[in-house]
């Protein structure tokens, strides 16, 4: 295999793909999402439960590529136990990887999350990467719209 | 036609034919297999797009100079080479549009919009592109009419059963692909249009993925309609076709209005153009529908090589050439079923008696778009996704599928290099 594609698809992330971490639906979650990527047909749905804005659980399932499983995968290791604040700055340093161009950067706070980095070789994968967070964005929002309406 | 079946075509000549052929993509030699979303073109098309734009440039149908004539009569030949494509009675009922999009979307404003009453019933398969069902649910939003479905069966084949009993003094107009980008079946559509018309329905018929690989003939199928995509077809992107029936066109409004369709204009009210110029309002691709004179050219010249006849008539030289073509990428594709069938774990989409140059399938161990990323490494293009057919993948309960699609410039070696990036991806993802 050609050395850029194991680039892409990274060990670990062939391992998230194929044992994904908190897959499934939370039963009482403090809000939801479903993410849908329209040019592939991918879906995938977000299930987070807070308290106290921190992140106490976070699930997700659907149907996805292995770049997309591996994504939410890690996502939810990664964004368990954070306040709602750290996620944030989370997802905005994940974003700023996957679309950067130029040097790459260093991103330790993303941990297991910058084996995904290679996908900014790839234009039409980024939102692969992408689509799992902006529906956790989502489901963060519905639940900060249910707080208010409350 | 006995003498065709002794003589095949010359694929090693034929891919000289085509430039974008000779392609490496990352060191490796280009393997085409995404035909169903675009073929590539043969020269003779390349070259008469900058032919026209070098010599024949000039608007057609209202010049008096040089030029203007020049392109007019191109662009009127090239439509009487659509007719014979298609083997319609007038080359009146060949209407240049943007696409096989245009086309229908054409149909179902002009004679949707004009017959359809509150409960009558258009039938679209689950099979159908979302270009042949959106424009149906837009008119039937507009009319009241219903849209309803024609199921299909596990193997990827029309219900006929289930046609025939959907068919009533209702339904108003059957939309039905003949042959199925997602799945390469090749649907029944002259007998279904038989048993449409004995309910009194008209028929349209999508041929955006008929017209590159089989011979067609609107009239012995007797098909109202009849829509091309002529970029899937060697030709330039940007051109369609629709036929119709001269007796249901004449009685249609026109769809859009313009210059170039209309016979007076006045404030008081204006007349109309005769067929085909009343659907084609505005400045057409001229250049484009010179490229598909070009393109069935080059298709004829195929039919002409196979019987050594150069002499031999547009018709009989189609005839030939897609006899030849459909006998090739029917061998291509059932070797590409056969090995893919062979590979554990993988799943063929699509395995209807009747079947024309689609090998679609999905693999238990990686996501379509995966499989594609891995192939294009390795220098393959095959299209991973839902093919614009989300009602049928969701009839087959996938989210999508891998869709290797043939052309008759494909080869066997290229089906092996197919099989072996599926067996890298079993053995990086499995």
């Amino acid at each position: 295999m050609s050395m850029d594609l194991r680039e892409l698809y990274q060990e670990v992330i062939l391992d998230h793909n194929k044992r994904p971490r908190n897959r499934g639906k939370l039963e009482e979650p403090t809000g939801s999402a479903e993410g849908h990527n329209p040019l592939c047909g991918d879906n995938v749905t977000v299930y987070i439960h807070t308290h106290d804005g921190r992140v106490e659980e976070v699930t997700f399932e659907g149907s996805g590529c292995a770049i997309s499983t591996a994504s939410a995968s890690m996502m939810t290791e990664t964004i368990k136990g954070k306040t709602l604040a750290e996620v944030d700055a989370i997802f905005r340093e994940f974003q700023q990887m996957v679309t950067a161009t130029g040097e790459v950067a260093e991103h330790p706070d993303l941990g297991d999350l910058e084996v995904l980095a290679g996908v900014r070789e790839y234009p039409v994968r980024i939102k692969c990467a992408t689509l799992p967070w902006h529906t956790l964005h989502a489901a963060i929002l519905g639940e900060a719209v249910k707080v208010s309406t409350e | 036609m006995n003498a065709i079946a002794h003589r095949t075509l010359n694929i090693e000549a034929i891919r000289k034919d085509f430039p974008i052929l000779a392609t490496l993509v990352n060191g490796y030699p280009l393997v085409y297999l995404d035909n169903g979303a675009t073929s590539q073109k043969p020269h003779l098309v390349i070259d008469s797009q900058s032919e026209y734009y070098r010599q024949q440039n000039a608007n057609i149908h209202r010049g008096v100079h040089y030029l203007s004539q020049l392109a007019t009569q191109k662009y009127d030949v090239a439509r009487e080479k659509t007719q014979v494509f298609l083997n319609a009675a007038s080359s009146h009922e060949v209407i240049f549009t943007a696409g096989c999009t245009a086309s229908i979307n054409l149909v179902a404003q002009s004679y949707g919009r004009q017959n359809l009453k509150p409960g009558d019933e258009i039938l679209l398969s689950t099979m159908e592109h979302h270009s042949n069902i959106i424009p149906w649910q837009l008119v039937a939003q507009q009319t009241g009419a219903i849209v309803r479905q024609i199921p299909i069966t596990d193997q990827g084949e029309i219900d006929l059963e289930a046609y025939g009993q959907l068919l009533s003094e209702r339904t108003k107009i059957v939309g039905i692909v003949h042959v199925s980008n997602s799945l390469g079946t090749i649907n029944p559509v002259q007998r279904m249009i038989a048993q449409a018309h004995q309910v009194g329905a008209v028929v349209l018929v999508d041929g955006a993925q008929a017209g590159p690989h089989t011979r067609i003939d609107v009239q012995a199928l007797d098909a109202d309609f009849y829509v091309l995509s002529c970029h899937k077809m060697y030709a330039p992107t940007g051109v369609g076709v629709l036929y119709g029936k001269e007796v249901l066109l004449r009685a249609m409004p026109p769809y859009q209005g313009g210059g170039d369709m209309i016979h007076t204009v006045s404030f008081d009210g204006s007349t109309y153009a005769d067929l085909p110029y009343k659907f084609e309002a505005g400045t057409p691709n001229i250049a484009g529908v010179i490229g598909l004179g070009a393109a069935i050219d080059y298709l004829a010249g195929l039919g002409r090589g196979l019987l050594q006849a150069p002499d031999m008539s547009l018709g009989l030289a189609l005839d030939a050439a897609f006899e030849g073509i459909s006998n090739y990428e029917s061998e291509l594709t059932s070797y590409g079923m056969k090995r893919l069938s062979e590979i554990d774990g993988v799943r063929i989409t699509g395995t209807a008696k009747e079947k024309a140059g689609i090998l679609a399938f999905t693999m238990d161990c990686a996501h379509p778009h995966d499989i594609g990323t891995v192939f294009d490494h390795k220098g393959i293009a095959i299209r991973a996704g839902h093919h614009c057919c989300m009602p049928l993948m969701k009839r087959l309960g996938v989210p999508a599928t891998a869709r290797a699609s043939i052309a008759f410039y494909n080869t066997v070696e290229e089906i092996d290099r197919l099989v072996d990036g599926v067996l890298m991806v079993k053995e990086m993802f499995g």
